[in-house]
């Protein structure tokens, strides 16, 4: 497997106003990486990502994409950083006024020069791969919660994107769904060859799928431990590390 | 029926070696009228010796976090004066949830204090708000400019689908309502007039007043006023809502900008809606004027008519028009804009749509009155 850097994160800074959420965060995910951001709630995490999908600028520091500083790189180069990237929110964040099938289509529709029915086709195709085919014409408040995050998750895959970003995929969803869904995403990274982040603290997506990760700390405002989950259980000597990877059992 | 609770009180005991035992009795529970806690203190007063307390439950009958907050503040208190405290005599349960309360120290500095502001304060970050918020205004109206020279160069990306769907929405669905207020405002118009000019016996230039009023002010204006509370509130609301639920993140990091996808076809809607809507309700308003000259002051259909076409010029029609125009896009931007700055809480959603309709209306009687103030300087 190559370990080509795909995002590079330099000194990064996040704050709202003075109020400094996490700072000195530096890692690197590399091409093919299931790269996880753990660390307790209210930990920054989700505030990490909306830095990385570009939703939130920096207060100091920088994050590379490839070569390209995305935060100092012009409207099209950002627009064209964030046309690859894939994104499933926490909540699904379908557009309530189209069906599953229309909110798929739209991002097809936008970059592509496809026709109206192979947009329709594709559609279907990506609603299929994520076990939803025959709910092309249903609108999202009529679907269950894990059906929709199932939907964004099609959404997200639309135009076949390099990077999938997921903010806590499982959270809400039963074990079994939760499971389920950890199967797809491992799927679908093994058969679209993307880089996949995800924000998330349930333990056990976290050993079955991560292969990197980074630890943020809520007290001392930054990252403590980085690397595979599975080797951190092993070898970290961080108490703090080690009570969230065990569930406090190591205390 | 549940037994009475026992009343709860504590004697103090004073012992040897500086000790004093603290009996607890009766029910200790929520509805039960607590001791206070001065009678320690006044203990403490007199026997400055003391160096530490202990406490014995054997009395005691029911209790719950009535009896747990109690002994918590009482540590607290006797923690400070350097005073041993022992609560190996409380019943195991008491224990376990004060040791449950007193696990994790309180972190320092995440205490808020609630500050009583100065004048100067509030005074000075009211004009920092009002600097920060002018400055969004402005760059929001910059935006829109922006994303309509987009639209021009035909590179602006909607969905025509939605575009329809909000000129529904705004034009005819709006219908009724309009209707029904112009109706009323010529009604009132014509009464009002009526009570006048009957003085003076001129009852026929009931037909000018009514159309003037409605073709320059009252037309355009009632129906920006109906449009902010009806338009102006669900463009907030809506786009709150998506806000809240990620929708326009999820379109912004698709690389579509919210603002052409969900604000220009809005305010494109509104500011054709407007003027239709406009004439529209100039047509109601002036029937309902008709209405009640016909009724009650004796004058004929083809008088009012004739009446009314020689007190109306196509600049008077004109003047109203334009003003729709305005209150048009002010309301529209006014909405969408507090809708895209809305927090990410469903109380955030309601404020959102206070102040679209808030804000649209205030801004409308404000240019109202530029536009008459203008209008009447250039003779128009």
């Amino acid at each position: 497997m190559t370990t080509e850097a795909h995002i590079i994160v330099n000194d990064l800074t996040m704050a709202y106003g003075d109020f400094i959420i996490q700072q000195g965060l530096n890692f690197t995910v590399n091409k093919e990486d299931i790269f996880i951001l753990m660390g307790a709630s209210g930990c920054g995490k989700s505030t990490l990502l909306r830095h990385l999908v570009g939703l939130k600028s920096p207060a100091k520091g920088s994050v590379f994409y490839q070569d390209i500083d995305f935060w100092r790189a012009s409207e099209q180069e950002k627009s064209l950083i964030m046309r690859r990237n894939g994104i499933l929110y926490q909540s699904g964040a379908l557009w309530s006024a189209m069906t599953l099938a229309e909110n798929i289509a739209l991002p097809l529709g936008e970059y592509t020069n496809l026709g109206k029915a192979e947009i329709q086709e594709l559609a279907s195709l990506k609603l299929a791969l994520v076990g939803l085919s025959g709910f092309e014409n249903y609108y999202p408040s009529e679907i269950s919660g894990g059906m929709q995050k199932r939907a964004g998750l099609a959404r997200a895959i639309a135009l076949d994107p390099e990077i999938l970003f997921f903010d806590e995929p499982s959270a809400g969803l039963d074990p079994i769904s939760a499971k389920l869904l950890d199967d797809l995403i491992l799927e679908l990274r093994d058969s679209l060859g993307a880089t996949l982040v995800i924000v998330t603290h349930e333990l056990a997506s976290i050993f079955a799928i991560g292969n990197n990760s980074v630890f943020l700390d809520p007290e001392s405002k930054t990252m403590i431990a980085s690397g595979d989950p599975k080797l951190l259980l092993k070898e970290c000597d961080d108490s703090r590390v080690r009570q969230f990877l065990t569930r406090g059992k190591n205390k | 029926m549940p037994k009475p609770h026992l009343q709860c009180q504590y004697h103090i005991l004073p012992h040897k070696n500086g000790c004093l035992e603290l009996q607890l009795s009766g029910d200790w529970v929520i509805g039960n009228n607590l001791p206070s806690m001065n009678d320690v203190q006044t203990q403490l007063d007199q026997d400055p010796a003391t160096t530490h307390i202990k406490i014995s439950s054997t009395e005691l009958g029911m209790w719950d976090s009535r009896l747990v907050s109690f002994i918590l503040i009482l540590t607290k208190s006797l923690n400070d004066k350097k005073i041993a405290f022992d609560i190996s005599g409380l019943p195991s349960g008491t224990k376990s949830l004060l040791k449950l309360a007193t696990a994790v120290p309180e972190r320092t500095g995440v205490r808020k204090t609630r500050q009583q502001k100065s004048f100067l304060e509030i005074l000075g970050s009211g004009a920092i708000n009002t600097i920060s918020e002018t400055k969004a205004i402005l760059s929001f109206i910059g935006e829109i400019w922006l994303s309509f020279f987009r639209f021009i160069q035909g590179k602006a990306r909607f969905r025509y689908q939605d575009f329809w769907l909000v000129i529904q929405e705004c034009g005819p669905n709006a219908l009724p309502i309009v209707t029904l207020i112009s109706l009323l405002i010529g009604l009132i118009l014509a009464f009002i007039g009526a009570i006048q000019l009957q003085l003076f016996g001129a009852d026929i230039y009931v037909a000018n007043l009514v159309a003037i009023g409605m073709t320059r002010e009252m037309g355009a204006m009632m129906t920006a006023i109906i449009m902010a509370g009806r338009t102006g509130a669900a463009f907030a609301a809506k786009l709150g809502t998506m806000q809240v639920n990620e929708e326009i993140n999820a379109l912004n990091t698709m690389g579509i900008a919210a603002l052409d996808f969900l604000v220009l076809p809005r305010i494109l809607a509104l500011v054709l809606m407007m003027p239709l809507l406009t004439i529209y309700s100039n047509i109601i308003g002036i029937l309902g004027g008709m209405w009640v000259a016909v009724t009650m002051l004796d004058i004929s259909l083809i008088e009012y008519y004739l009446q009314t076409k020689q007190s109306i010029t196509l600049v008077d029609c004109a003047t109203g028009i334009i003003k729709s125009l305005v209150f048009g896009l002010l309301i529209a931007g006014i909405g969408c804009m507090s809708g895209l700055k809305c927090g990410r809480s469903s109380a955030a959603v309601g404020e959102a749509t206070t102040t679209a309709v808030v804000r649209s209306i205030v801004s409308i009687v404000v240019a109202d009155s530029i536009f008459t103030i203008l209008f009447q300087s250039l003779g128009i």
